[in-house]
């Protein structure tokens, strides 16, 4: 099963085994991971479960539709050029290593 | 005197987030909330989407998992019901004669389903979709129904419809109005759901009462229409709306009018009770301070956080611009700010593409933006009226304009 570690912005880090098929936001929600909110359940409707994702993974990772990409303006914390929504981070066996880490606030 | 003790009633969305937003801001006191059903505190968007659908289970459309309230020290009681307010002693008397000490109350009771007075609403058959027990018997009839009545065509009717049709069911939708989602969106919108949806397969009966639910054995078997129509069905869903729980509130001396009434820190008369989401009324600055109830996600979370907020000594007016969302099918409606009262609509985008936004205005006001498969315009439409910009309508209506610009500019 891929493994995903979720830092923390208090430096925390977390290692989560994700099923192939589940979300890098389902998971955190399912174990609890502060700093993902996920208000809208998933639907890429919110922009609360804001990720950075390592530089040299961002393409490891699913291609970014143009819903995501405007969410992301509207984010709470800065966008970066590695900033992705986690809902929409569906995981493949090629993300296994993934590393988020998670921005100071969501809301 | 210090807040220590903040008991909350109600474990929707509102409940569960001002409880996790009082310990995320650092709140050292007592976090009772309470609940009256068994579960877990839970989402309700997906219940009448990918859960009915049966695509997600419980464990993800759960808030959080158990272990998130003891590590947060949320002291959640499941399946307690409050049945009184004694305000002078701040006591919660709940159903099984506990009582509850608060120093804060916060009034997070939701809405219930408005249940119209038809016969034989109360046959066997006849379904709701609000909480999780109501979609678990829903899920079960489905697989089986044959013959499906829908009576409202708000959100949950148009999305219980969606995921009925893509398993083959026949659907006929019953509306009193004359066309779907006429409280919430323009006619444009309006007109185009109800096109997609006849050519998913969904009958509809407009401007149309249900007369009575009838059936042998005490099972549905038909609804009548009042112009004497017989709509065959084994399965009844009635979504008409909700009702505010505002009891408790009532009962105890505080006013109501269309929701417990606050003010624009979402504080009722009583400064040791607070209430919010879709039980509250709020001045609404997005309505020009107009008292408004809202049943959204959106309006319940951003509410619980101006809550937390105050608890925790930053107190702040509550200014969050309203936005709403629903799924049917492919369509995904996306709705910035209150369009209500609207008296002009410019779209943007042809609708025969599959894809516009609704620009509603007032008197030459921008007051909300409806788009129907364009997600990037709805991000920027909420950044735009938060920040109390507009664009004019000739702008909103040519494509070549720059949205996202208008929208990322600076304030002022």
């Amino acid at each position: 099963m891929p493994r995903v570690t979720y830092i923390a912005h208090d430096g925390k880090h977390t290692e989560l085994d994700v099923p192939v098929g589940t979300s890098v936001m389902q998971a955190a929600v399912l174990h609890g991971i502060d700093g993902i909110v996920a208000e809208c359940g998933g639907s890429c409707m919110c922009a609360t479960c804001h990720v950075y994702v390592r530089e040299d993974q961002l393409g490891l990772c699913p291609e970014m539709e143009v819903g995501e990409d405007a969410m992301l303006d509207g984010t709470a914390s800065p966008r970066r050029a590695n900033s992705r929504l986690s809902c929409q981070l569906v995981v493949s066996p090629q993300m296994d290593g993934l590393v988020v880490t998670m921005p100071e606030t969501q809301t | 005197m210090a807040v220590s003790r903040v008991v909350i009633l109600g474990a929707g969305h509102g409940g569960f987030q001002l409880a996790a937003s009082l310990r995320q801001g650092g709140f050292d006191g007592e976090v009772v909330l309470v609940g009256d059903e068994d579960a877990l505190p839970y989402q309700r968007p997906p219940l009448s989407k990918d859960y009915l659908s049966g695509k997600v289970g419980l464990d993800l459309v759960l808030m959080r998992p158990a272990a998130f309230y003891r590590e947060h020290r949320i002291d959640y009681r499941a399946g307690r019901r409050a049945v009184a307010l004694d305000r002078a002693r701040r006591q919660v008397r709940l159903a099984d004669g506990a009582s509850l000490a608060y120093d804060h109350l916060v009034l997070a009771t939701g809405a219930r389903n408005r249940v119209p007075p038809l016969a034989g609403i109360a046959l066997d058959g006849v379904c709701y979709l609000r909480n999780l027990a109501e979609t678990d018997a829903l899920r079960a009839r489905l697989a089986a129904a044959r013959s499906i009545v829908v009576i409202g065509a708000g959100f949950i009717g148009l999305e219980f419809a969606a995921v009925a049709r893509a398993m083959g069911k026949p659907v006929h939708i019953v509306e009193l109005a004359d066309r779907v989602m006429g409280r919430v969106v323009c006619a444009e919108t309006s007109a185009y759901f109800a096109a997609a949806h006849r050519a998913a397969g969904v009958e509809f009966s407009f401007s149309m009462q249900a007369a009575e639910i009838a059936g042998a054995g005490g099972r549905v078997g038909h609804v009548a229409l009042a112009d004497g129509t017989r709509l065959a069905a084994d399965l009844v869903v009635v979504s008409v709306g909700v009702v505010p729980n505002t009891e408790l509130a009532a009962d105890s001396g505080l006013a109501v009018a269309n929701g417990i009434v606050v003010d624009e820190r979402l504080l009722t008369a009583d400064p040791a009770i607070s209430a919010i989401g879709d039980c509250a009324a709020f001045p609404c600055r997005h309505a020009d301070g107009r008292p408004t109830r809202l049943e959204a996600v959106q309006n319940a979370t951003d509410h619980a956080r101006c809550v937390a907020d105050r608890l925790l000594g930053k107190p702040h007016p509550y200014e969050a611009l309203p936005w709403f969302w629903s799924e049917q099918g492919d369509l995904r409606l996306q709705i910035a700010g209150l369009t209500a009262g609207h008296d002009r609509v410019v779209l943007r985008g042809n609708p025969e593409s599959g894809q516009f936004s609704a620009f509603c205005y007032a008197g030459g006001r921008l007051l909300g933006i409806e788009s129907i498969n364009r997600p990037a315009e709805h991000a920027f439409a909420r950044r735009l009226l938060a920040a109390g910009r507009s664009v004019a309508p000739e702008e909103a209506a040519d494509e070549r304009f720059d949205l996202r610009a208008a929208a990322m500019a600076r304030p002022g």
